[in-house]
């Protein structure tokens, strides 16, 4: 049966910033289905507050809302837009939450909205634990078992019907899980139990039989409106139960089930959906099983598009978000063709004859205090996915494509630092230390399994340790066999093959025979030993598949097909993590679409699963392979292409420009050469001086003695940093020369190699960003064209990746604004830069400073085309193959009408204990985007979209230090005005009584009680104005005050100008309210 | 061990023995399912030809007894690209390896075996040899042209019992291999007699009711069990027995069983089958379906490369609903050789539009191409059994 024709406009709810457990798969999905729903005929009206998302761009959708995903927004847009459906499923869990909100509330009722993919009973039934956990009893199907308890003798009563420890004890209602844990015997049970119930505001505790160690298996599956089921991928984790499957490496297909255990897992799937009734569309169901005894538990489902979703798309070739689209509309599964073999349905179940491995990617390295180990609380920020033909191949690439400089599982010779401790590539360790980092699972443990092989220990022995699979085991010791084979011989003869087989780089076998990659490389050539390249194809070579997405392998056929067409390769970000995010995927994706409009052939290489760019839509060519020297450059050989662009996504392909030019490559766009200028220190002074553009001033040092020599030359505070460094990583502002010492002594690692660079700080100057584009390098160019420059709220010193901005600047004079532009100008000019630049710069007593330029696409450019509706990535793109700005009439700054806020999000609300305060080192996962006419709205909407909102009364709690006391007087008296009551600690609220603002005071924590956190728990407090105490190490209590805020999810800002900035967005909202507008009006305008 | 892998066309991989020592001529074709290699293996449709796995990583949970689909295995050798260092599953009882050197069977690794599906599906299936034995490429691809090949030969005859048998399966109990279904999962386990090892996979087994025959071509125990548990009280004859003998049981009905090989070469059972019609309620599967198309009056055709998968869409054309279906044959029922009066086709595949289902209009008689029983494979077509059961109520009331 053909498409309903009873619906005309779909409401299509993106999942807002990136976070923890929800990035880009979602721009991924939710553009999909913007896609597929506009080529049927329907109008979309897009809501998301991510600008750098592709969903946002204006033609993706009939109307693109870049609002707040909250109930309140969202009605508005229902009843500005009338949309007929919401298609819920598609945008992650927020997407998901906001339309069960706005179902509670009656809005779809009222505005007669109908929800389609899934019904709001069927996602309470899959979301809430207790009502899933009945509806799957109810089918017959397997579940932990569990009990509740309310006291001690119950809680042993569960205990005893369960049977056996460990048992998992979960306190009701308690923030974030506090009070719970895995009780092992029974002293710790009763312990945990009663702790459990004393914490549980209705004393409660459930307690449930551990599953830890079980084997966890995943299905996506998906089902039409014909009540046809079909299994898109299983997935086999490769970390048992205990981990989240967020942060679990995994492999798809299953590895270690009979057929006769999989189809009953089959089976209990598609029961599963049924009884949910998750009508059309896609779901993911989570199964745990009893290695022992093959016992298959359900552990959950989602009855929406996930992040496995976005996995088993790129794993398998089908593309399960359109789809879901296209089912949600009416259609069934064998009405929609298979767009990769074209002559067969998407009523099948795809079967692959490749291996997919997927390994998160964490960084604890930023959040040095969070805890590391991996538990039930996803904590990876990226993921990166790698396809072979044999397990061992497939792990080995996905290794090497977590950008972790490591480039297979061992023998890269890197050496690596944990707990504190340099262990080398070769070393033997003791089975004690190894041991450690077995039984907890964390980030390394991939790598500990090679060195507890290495150091002799036995599969079982490891088994016992870990209960990852055996399966998984073998293999992986055969790769470290055959690595200690390749150290002994020193020699590559007669095995070379088979290294490549497995998945060794050219990298790891240079290093375990000692010789050079481009000697690896060469003899590799001259042996004929090169990757073939070989389609992902849905049905295992069965049928002719016209879809090219291909992965390396070394096998016996290539199946690339060439043509005449010139090619231009396009280098991804390869995996998400802090620093590289999804606007750079943006920026690939852009030049991606920019350079097909010109006629060139595009490949695009990357690694990421999670990304539009992995689409296979997305470019003409799709190479899902990791991004590192060896195979970019096989594939740009293969492909023999005219150019390839390093300067779109982000830190991992600008690594590589170099080498890869070295190599012949013709990296198209800034001169690689005119990139190292900018981030080379003496290069860059000398140009500054050439321009007479002035820098902070600095110095350089190689030890301690020479730091605290230069600071004292410049005047502290400095802001301290490691050359080479990305995302600001060990980057300080330090305050004093005792700290300056224990920076130099435990932070970094200096050497003259390697030298730390000393700035003076620019205390309390406004720091800015200007993203231009300019095509002064090409022989016919001529013009820098700003894109915008965006005013920093924080002052200087907080990374710009962290920092929430203003367009146009809504502070700086016009005299400053147009020395930032010479400055730009002549920079751009020096640089011969052929595409973007981004510059930051401090502005200190109207003096314009630069503080970095980078000849690249940065992190604002999606916010920037958005605030400003002109395409700077396309632009740039088309201007790095030689069209001039001129040609593409793109030559004056655009100044928009309103006022665009970007505001940062951050992970700190899973990383409890983490203190919050912003600096140098950049922290944030995602960004969010306001618009409005008026400057303060927009700030709020800002707020609103990152969550949590700006309040309009109650109570607000000040502290902030002593040279802020008098700056803090004109918010603080205007929140008295709108209506707030103060409360502070003694010294902020001396200092406001003194200026005659009402204010009561607190106790410190120290003091007594009832202090501001009694206030926080109990939810009386709607805003904290908190500033740090200074040029010391943070106060312990004052990091209480401030993560204890973001746990009871208060607003909490902790610089002044962040306070001031919410003050008068909460003075907008009062006055004008909050209205929404779609882009397309906004750039008519 | 040095092994080959030669064709038909001069094709040759070369690669790493497992199993045995030996060699073998067969029909070179590829199965597209992930899981399964057991049931593939011990197949009785299988013989008389060479097997490829498309996926690469094969004898990953080893080899169980229970898991067998007839009393061995009966490729005649097997072809994959990566044999897995270790069986791991906690009902493994050998290793892949171990499990082909027992019965004598040549397994090759290391192939590419993306290349080979690709070759079979442009160029068909083919003959071939495979040998863990030193021989030359030459030798090797002569010995894969001398070969009789499958078209028109009779492989029924190895493989069908010789003896009428009535199948007893395991006592009580049977692998059901379903979810656990019960108002609660209580009652769910006491069904499933949780019990040692295996706890929660066998369910207790109705008592049997209606008799039937089957004639085994080649009949895979999955069939027989799935008959079992649906309360079928099932005699097993070998496939040369005639309608008489078969009528001679006095059986509720009549089941065709899968088997190997060309379907045109059997003449003997196609007058069998005619016989049948009209006299019993009937219901065949793969080669069973193919038989009655002859019986029909129809003819049967050689597909390029066959269907050899867990994941073929079939539709019911009635329904409209769509089966994701275990398939494993090499011929297909020609649909424009059916008497359209008589014979109504009732499911098609949706690859590539091929007869998967027919129902006689007048006789109660129907069939399926594929694998309801499945094992390997998706169990959406299960419920055909019951139909079968459905069938014989039916035409029992109206006698």
């Amino acid at each position: 049966m053909p498409k309903r024709t009873d619906i005309h406009k779909i409401l299509i709810i993106g999942s807002g910033p990136i976070v923890i457990g929800q990035a880009c798969e979602f721009d991924y999905s939710g553009t999909q289905a913007c896609k597929a729903l506009r080529e049927e005929g329907f109008e979309v009206v897009l809501v998301n507050s991510n600008p750098a998302t592709i969903m946002t761009d204006p033609e993706f959708a009939n109307r693109t809302y870049i609002e707040p995903i909250t109930p309140e927004a969202i009605e508005k847009i229902i009843e500005r837009a009338r949309p007929a459906a919401p298609l819920p499923p598609l945008g992650g869990q927020t997407g998901l939450n906001v339309s069960m909100e706005l179902w509670k509330r009656g809005v779809l009722d009222k505005y007669g909205v109908e929800m389609i993919g899934a019904k709001a009973e069927a996602i309470a039934k899959g979301e809430d634990r207790d009502l899933f956990k009945k509806a799957m009893q109810r089918i017959g199907l397997d579940v932990p078992i569990s009990g509740i308890a309310h006291n001690l003798d119950e809680a042993r009563a569960v205990a005893r019907d369960i049977g056996r420890l460990p048992l998992i004890i979960r306190p009701a209602y308690t923030l974030g899980g506090t009070g719970g844990g895995i009780a092992y015997n029974r002293e710790e049970f009763d312990a945990m139990a009663a702790r459990g119930i004393e914490l549980s505001p209705i004393s409660e505790v459930l307690i449930e039989e551990s599953l830890v160690g079980w084997k966890e298996f995943e299905m996506e599956v998906m089902r039409d409106r014909m009540d046809n089921c079909v299994v898109i991928c299983s997935i086999e984790n490769f970390d048992p139960m205990g981990v989240h499957t967020g942060d679990s490496i995994t492999v798809a297909p299953i590895q270690t089930l009979t057929d006769k255990e999989y189809q009953v897992m089959r089976d209990a799937s598609f029961a599963c959906i049924r009884e949910i009734g998750v009508e059309t569309g896609g779901s993911n169901i989570q199964f745990a099983v009893n290695p022992d005894n093959g016992r298959m538990t359900i552990i959950e489902m989602n009855p929406r598009v996930s992040r496995s979703s976005a996995l088993a798309s790129k794993a398998t070739g089908f593309p399960i978000a359109k789809i879901a689209a296209k089912l949600a509309v009416g259609y069934t599964l064998d009405e929609i063709p298979n767009d990769i073999t074209k002559s067969t349905p998407a009523s099948f179940e795809p079967t692959i004859d490749y291996v997919v491995v997927k390994i998160p990617r964490f960084t604890f390295e930023k959040f040095p205090k969070a805890d590391a180990t991996l538990t039930t609380q996803m904590k990876s920020v990226g993921e990166a996915m790698a396809i072979g033909r044999t397990f061992k191949e497939s792990l080995q690439k996905a290794l090497r494509s977590l950008e972790i400089s490591r480039f297979g599982l061992g023998g890269d010779g890197k050496a690596v630092r944990i707990d504190g401790q340099l262990i080398q590539d070769d070393e033997i360790l003791p089975v004690e230390t190894i041991t450690k980092k077995l039984v907890t699972p964390n980030a390394d443990r991939i790598f500990f399994l090679r060195h507890a092989m290495r150091a002799g220990m036995t599969i079982d022995q490891i088994f016992d340790l870990t209960k990852i699979d055996r399966w998984f085991l073998h293999h992986m010791k055969e790769i470290v066999d055959f690595e200690a084979e390749l150290a002994k011989a020193k020699t590559l003869d007669g095995r070379l093959l088979a290294a490549k087989q497995m998945g060794f780089s050219d990298r790891q076998l240079a290093n375990l025979t000692g010789s050079t990659e481009d000697e690896v490389r060469a003899t590799r050539k001259k042996a004929g030993i090169v990757p073939t390249y070989r389609l992902v194809d849905t049905c295992a070579a069965e049928f002719e598949a016209y879809t090219p997405y291909y992965y390396s392998t070394y096998g016996d056929e290539d199946e690339t097909r060439q043509n005449d067409k010139r090619k231009v390769m396009i280098l991804g970000g390869g995996p998400n993590r802090i620093g590289q995010g999804i606007e750079f995927d943006y920026c690939c994706v852009h030049a991606a679409f920019a350079l097909k409009e010109l006629g060139f052939e595009t490949i695009m290489v990357n690694s990421n699963p999670e990304t539009v760019s992995t689409d296979y839509d997305t470019s003409d060519k799709l190479y899902f392979e990791p991004l590192t020297l060896e195979d970019v450059l096989n594939i740009y050989e293969r492909e023999q292409c005219w150019g390839a662009i390093a300067q779109f996504g982000g830190q991992t392909p600008l690594n590589l420009a170099l080498g890869l030019q070295k190599h012949g490559v013709n990296i198209i766009g800034t001169s690689p050469q005119n990139i190292e200028i900018a981030e080379d220190r003496k290069f860059f002074a000398a140009m500054l001086d050439k321009l007479k553009i002035p820098q902070p001033p600095n110095g350089l040092a190689t030890n301690e003695d020479e730091a605290v020599a230069a600071a004292a030359k410049l005047g502290y505070p400095v802001l301290v940093r490691p050359s080479f460094v990305l995302g600001g990583r060990a980057m300080q502002i330090v305050y004093n020369e005792e700290d300056l010492r224990h920076y130099m002594r435990f932070a970094v690692e200096a050497s003259h190699r390697r030298p730390v660079l000393v700035d003076k700080f620019l205390d309390d100057a406004i720091e800015v960003d200007v993203d231009c584009i300019a095509d002064v390098g090409l022989p016919n160019g001529g013009n820098v064209v700003i894109g915008g420059i965006l005013e920093h709220i924080e002052f200087a010193g907080v990374h710009s990746g962290d920092a929430a901005m203003v367009l146009p600047a809504h502070t700086l004079s016009k005299k400053v604004l147009q020395t930032i532009r010479d400055y730009t100008d002549a920079m751009a000019r020096e640089l011969k830069v052929i595409g973007l630049m981004n510059v930051q710069y401090a502005v200190k007593d109207n003096i314009v400073y630069v503080l970095e330029v980078n000849p690249r696409a940065s992190r604002t450019v999606p916010f920037v085309s958005k605030a400003i509706g002109a395409p700077l990535a396309k632009l740039a793109s088309k201007v790095m193959t030689g069209k001039t700005l001129k040609e593409l009439k793109f030559t004056k700054e655009i100044t928009p009408k309103y006022y665009s806020v970007k505001e940062s999000v951050f992970p700190f609300n899973r990383f409890f204990g983490v203190d919050i305060i912003l600096g140098p080192e950049m922290k944030s996962t995602g960004e969010v985007m306001g618009i409005d006419a008026d400057l303060g709205v927009a700030y709020a909407k800002s707020q609103m979209a990152a969550q949590p909102p700006l309040p309009t009364s109650g109570n607000v709690f000040i502290s902030v230090r002593d040279s802020d006391k008098n700056a803090v007087l004109p918010a603080a008296r205007l929140l008295g005005d709108l209506g707030f009551n103060l409360f502070a600690t003694e010294g902020t609220a001396k200092a406001l009584a003194a200026a005659g603002v009402p204010v009561t005071a607190l106790f410190k924590l120290t003091e007594g009680r009832p202090n501001v956190l009694d206030m926080l728990k109990n939810g009386e407090i709607a805003l904290v104005i908190n500033t740090p105490s200074g040029d010391k190490a943070p106060r312990a209590d004052e990091i209480r005050i401030r993560t204890a805020a973001v746990q009871c999810r208060v607003p909490i800002m902790t610089t002044l100008t962040s306070a001031v900035a919410a003050v008068q967005g909460i003075a907008a909202l009062k006055k004008h309210g909050v209205t929404v507008c779609s882009l397309q009006e906004y750039h008519a305008r | 061990m040095d092994a080959v892998l030669a064709l038909e066309d001069g094709l040759v991989f070369r690669g790493q023995g497992f199993g045995a020592c030996t060699s073998a001529c067969g029909e070179a074709v590829f199965n597209t399912s992930m899981t399964g290699y057991q049931e593939i293996l011990t197949d009785p449709s299988y013989k008389g030809q060479i097997v490829a796995m498309t996926y690469p990583e094969i004898g990953n949970y080893g080899i169980n007894t229970l898991d067998v689909e007839s009393w061995q295995p009966h490729v005649a050798g097997f072809v994959i690209r990566q044999l897995s260092p270790v069986a791991s599953n906690w009902r493994s009882e050998f290793t892949l390896d171990a499990y082909l050197k027992k019965y004598n069977l040549p397994g090759i690794q290391g192939v590419d075996t993306r290349r080979l599906t690709k070759h079979l599906r442009t160029r068909g299936a083919m003959k071939a040899f495979i040998s863990t034995e030193p021989v030359s490429d030459a030798d090797a691809t002569k010995r894969a042209r001398d070969w009789k090949g499958i078209v028109g030969v009779d492989y029924v005859v190895e493989v069908t019992h010789k003896k009428a048998f009535h199948w007893e399966g395991y006592g009580q109990w049977s692998a059901n291999w379903d979810i656990p279904r019960g108002a609660t999962l209580d009652e769910a386990r006491v069904a499933k007699g949780e019990t040692g090892q295996f706890q929660g996979m066998f369910d207790a087994l109705p008592t049997p009711g209606y008799r039937i025959v089957a004639f085994d071509y080649g009949i895979k125990y999955n069939i027989l069990r799935r008959l079992r548990q649906r309360g079928f009280d099932t005699h097993v004859l070998p496939a040369t027995a005639t309608a008489k003998e078969a009528m001679a049981l006095k059986p509720d009905g009549v089941f065709l069983s899968n088997g190997p090989g060309d379907p045109e070469a059997l003449p003997y059972a196609h007058r069998a089958v005619r016989d049948l019609l009209g006299e019993v309620p009937i219901f065949g599967i793969c080669l069973g379906h193919q038989i009655l198309g002859h019986a029909f009056g129809g003819r049967t055709f050689k597909l390029k490369f066959g269907h050899r998968g867990a994941n073929q869409p079939v539709k019911e054309l009635r329904t409209g609903k769509v089966l994701i279906t275990s398939q494993n044959h090499g011929f297909a029922v020609d649909a424009k050789s059916l008497n359209t009066d008589e014979v109504e086709v009732t499911q098609i595949n949706l690859n590539d539009q091929t007869v998967e289902g027919m129902r006689h209009k007048k006789h109660p008689v129907f069939s399926v191409q594929y694998h309801p029983e499945a094992s390997p494979g998706p169990h959406d077509a299960g419920y055909l059994f019951d139909e079968f059961k459905r069938l014989i109520e039916d035409y029992r009331r109206k006698k």
